[in-house]
């Protein structure tokens, strides 16, 4: 059987799945819940000064009928009293002991920072996380993304944490930058253990069309919120995968953006995850989707050949690269099964709409034909085809060796011949 | 076979409430707002979709799927009804199995195929409960079509001749409109007030003059409506059931299934002693009267038909609707004669073979005492074998894929020419028809004169475009 334990920055916990810094994570009783229902640990919602929220809080981004697969929060850090939450902690770890626990912590100042980081190691916190990321409310404080924005005080303020810190300290990026790598060696700089990233994107998720107010609503007005869920997934990955493949970075990453299920987990820690966290897709269906997260992991790995978790961390960095190492001469077209076509012709559409006029409907069947030496291979028909493995993209083999762009612009190394440029 | 002594018809436009369709509830529910919404999303939005092209009006049913999921409901009835201004009844009443639901690709990815017609029904009835109006009528061209029969195909032929700015009048023999999509759907389908809510929703765009109680030949002669009229659109349906000329066909208690079914859909009949019943035939007429009964309480319903069970021309999921609702078969069985002193009490029956002839010493008696004869209608086509160039086979009208007879300013569709479909098949070719007059009596060739014979060229419906 794999071993799914890991180890992130020095946070050693039975498994990969954490639940993040969120609603799921804002109290005792549920992360308790949440320990016996499979997670392996949690960073518990953010402590800091107490604040108050709105109502409303959440909304939904549906796409084709999915209810959120987008989602977006305007909520802010814990509501609830230190104590509460710090006498909360110490009964959970008292409970589940092997489950670690890492504090979520966004402050001021130098003075309260060191204050409430003695405090959460005192209640038994295994690790702290720096919430750098909030892109609402707290950042009009100066604090959360406003933070995680300007590397300078990203670094200084990481500084203070390890410097109080007797536990590993993980920084929780934002999202809402050009260019994550800065912010990452930033937190290198500050002496951070780890990084955790995305916090949520800055967003408005949508808008009441019939009162003219953007959601989610609260009375008659709104405000940007952070996105997050299923549909943040591409942009989470790219972030993580970013810093992975920095030389200079080399710190653990936890991983966190629409992770839904083991699929997801597996993706993210091929791009240089060794833990993941969860927040959306609890929310939407509570703590029992780790069971499937947990074993569809372990199957996984069973049939890949891995044993552990960090053999696979990272795995797919080395396969990440820049457009102009991506080899032009490399050669694809669509080969639709006959057998399996049930004639829709989603194909016809999208090809001629959408790419490039190859794919024709045929006169005495409704099993399309490509027209091969005009598919440019591009993959739309396979994206919109509903029947699995109905189209593939088949390799064809042109006679012309591997060449770059670079390669062509640097060294003349000759290019296939264009296809659909006519 | 009796006439219909015991039942009891109001024939008026506003019907009693206590019909005795109205026993019945409907047998596919509507779809509420949530769940409308998952089923349009499933779709797939085929592109040159087959459930387009099994649909004989053409709607465009990916469009109106889509426009369900994104809550455009307006817009998604307004795409039904361009293409067929009874998508209101015909979402209710039409064979989706063997039309668009069956034509839909997810049966080949053996998946439940979209659920066309009700999808068709829930954007339809909110635009009927909201009372929005799609169309008008067109600009006046002063030209007046007669319309023969006040049934779909005629409904449907003159909305469209409406849009084109024709005025129109509708004889109707009755003194109700809406054809057998009022007095002969299946009550589980459609009760009768639904049809004449969609007759007057229709007749709404203005400018069509409903004449009932008047039957063509009678108070009105042809050659009337030749003169008065631009052009003429036969949509006369079907005539009084076909009886078998059997022996006590005149018992009480023997009837013919349409009428019977007219008279259960549109008045009270009385069925408190009826504990036998039989229905001769095996098409869709003698399937929806085998299950009324069964619906309204006779405790033995038995179909008797001559052909095998697979050979019969009333759908197969319909006969298994009925057949799970406790109605019997008797296959490859004819009734020979119907007995009893006064009222029927048995059928006769006797066993045929393949080629449909008697088999001697397999005859058998079952006890009946109410048989409908379900093995067709007369076909009214004859009336219009005086008038020359108009063909007539058999009863039904023969006409081209436009509608026209042959006889300049003469068109006709639904049952009358098709020998009895659907309502759909009636709506599209009485649509079709209506842009073919429009061509006719709009174009230099072939447009009736005043004297109403025919100008110099025959093809007049040539180019005719269908929308």
């Amino acid at each position: 059987m794999p071993d799914l334990s890991t180890n992130t920055g020095g946070i050693q916990s039975p498994n990969p799945f954490w639940l993040a810094s969120a609603p799921p994570a804002n109290s005792g009783r549920q992360i308790q819940r949440a320990f016996e229902a499979g997670w392996g640990g949690a960073v518990w919602k953010t402590l800091g000064v107490p604040i108050q929220n709105v109502s409303s809080r959440f909304a939904g981004h549906t796409i084709r009928g999915v209810q959120a697969a987008g989602f977006s929060n305007i909520e802010l850090i814990t509501d609830r009293p230190l104590e509460t939450n710090l006498r909360e902690i110490a009964e959970t770890k008292k409970l589940f002991p092997k489950n670690p626990i890492i504090v979520s912590l966004m402050v001021e100042t130098e003075v309260e920072w060191r204050e409430i980081i003695k405090k959460s190691i005192d209640a038994g916190a295994d690790g702290l996380e720096l919430n750098f990321g909030c892109p609402h409310g707290m950042c009009e404080r100066g604090m959360g993304s406003a933070v995680g924005q300007e590397p300078a005080i990203n670094e200084r303020i990481t500084g203070w944490a390890v410097k109080y810190s007797t536990v590993p300290v993980l920084v929780k990026l934002t999202p809402n930058v050009g260019n994550i790598v800065p912010h990452g060696l930033a937190a290198r700089r500050g002496g951070a253990h780890g990084v955790s990233l995305i916090n949520t994107i800055k967003s408005i998720v949508g808008v009441d069309i019939d009162r003219y107010i953007p959601l989610p609503r609260v009375g008659n007005m709104s405000t940007n919120g952070g996105y997050c869920g299923a549909a943040v997934k591409p942009i989470a990955l790219h972030m993580v995968a970013a810093l992975a493949r920095e030389k200079q970075f080399g710190l653990p990453i936890s991983g966190i953006g629409g992770i839904s299920n083991w699929r997801d987990a597996v993706e993210f820690i091929l791009l240089g995850s060794s833990t993941v966290q969860v927040a959306t897709e609890v929310m939407l269906r509570g703590y029992n989707i780790v069971e499937d997260m947990t074993d569809g992991l372990q199957e996984y790995m069973r049939t890949h050949g891995f044993d552990r978790i960090d053999q696979m961390v990272g795995k797919a960095i080395p396969a990440y690269t820049d457009w102009g190492h991506l080899d032009m001469n490399y050669e694809t077209v669509a080969k639709i099964d006959a057998d399996k076509c049930i004639g829709c012709q989603l194909c016809v559409a999208a090809c001629h709409d959408g790419a490039h006029q190859c794919i024709h409907p045929q006169q005495d069947t409704r099993v399309p034909h490509v027209d091969e030496a005009e598919c440019v291979g591009c993959n739309l028909c396979q994206i919109v085809c509903p029947v699995p493995d109905c189209i593939t993209m088949t390799p064809v083999d042109n006679g012309h060796s591997p060449a770059s762009w670079n390669e062509f612009a640097n060294e003349g190394k000759p290019l296939r011949p264009k296809k659909g440029a006519h | 076979m009796s006439p219909a002594a015991c039942l009891n018809i109001n024939m008026n436009q506003h019907l009693p409430t206590n019909r005795a369709e109205t026993a019945f509830e409907d047998f596919k529910l509507p779809l509420l707002r949530d769940a409308a919404m998952v089923e349009a999303n499933r779709c797939l939005f085929c592109s040159d979709a087959p459930c387009i092209k099994a649909c004989p009006t053409h709607i465009d049913i990916p469009q109106f799927i889509r426009k369900i999921s994104t809550d455009n409901v307006h817009g998604s009835a307004k795409t039904i009804f361009e293409s067929n201004i009874l998508g209101m009844s015909c979402a209710r009443v039409c064979p989706v199995e063997v039309l668009c639901v069956g034509a839909c690709v997810y049966n080949d990815l053996e998946q439940p195929p979209i659920a066309i017609g009700k999808l068709q029904r829930y954007a339809t009835d909110i635009a009927f409960a909201e009372g929005w109006k799609f169309f008008e009528a067109g600009t006046d061209t002063g030209k007046r079509v007669a319309l023969v029969g006040a049934g779909p195909a005629s409904l449907a032929a003159a909305h469209e001749l409406r849009r084109l700015g024709h005025a129109c009048t509708i004889f109707e023999r009755k003194n109700t409109i809406g054809g057998l999509n009022a007095s002969g759907v299946a009550p589980y389908k459609m009760k009768a007030e639904r049809a004449l809510l969609e007759a007057d929703w229709v007749l709404s765009i203005g400018g069509i003059e409903v004449r009932t109680g008047v039957t063509i030949g009678e108070q009105v002669s042809l050659t009337s409506l030749e003169q008065d009229f631009d052009a003429v659109f036969v949509g006369a349906g079907l005539g009084a059931d076909s009886s078998l000329g059997i022996p006590g066909e005149d018992l009480a208690g023997v009837h013919g299934a349409v009428a019977w079914i007219e008279a259960m859909k549109l008045g009270t009949i009385d069925l408190s002693k009826v504990r036998h019943a039989v229905v001769i035939g095996g098409g869709n007429t003698a399937v929806d009267a085998s299950r009324e009964l069964r619906g309204l309480g006779v405790p033995s319903v038995t179909m008797v038909y001559r052909g095998v069970k697979d050979n019969m021309s009333g759908y197969a999921h319909e006969w298994s609707a009925a057949f799970s609702k406790g109605a019997t078969a008797e296959w490859q069985a004819v009734v020979t004669a119907c007995t009893g002193a006064g009222q029927v009490q048995h059928v006769q029956c006797v066993r045929v073979d393949t080629n449909k002839s008697p088999v001697a010493g397999t005859e058998f008696t079952l006890p009946a005492d109410l048989v409908l004869m379900a093995i067709g209608q007369a076909k009214l086509g004859r009336m219009l074998e005086a008038m020359p160039g108009i063909r007539v086979d058999r009863g039904r009208i023969m006409v081209d894929a436009n509608g026209y007879t042959g006889r300049p300013g003469w068109y006709a569709g639904g049952d009358c020419t098709n020998g009895g479909k659907e309502v759909v098949n009636a709506a599209a070719e009485g649509k079709i028809a209506a842009h073919a007059i429009d061509a006719a009596v709009m174009g230099d060739m072939g447009r009736m004169n005043d004297n109403g014979t025919a100008a110099s060229k025959n093809d007049r419906t040539g180019g005719t475009s269908h929308a």
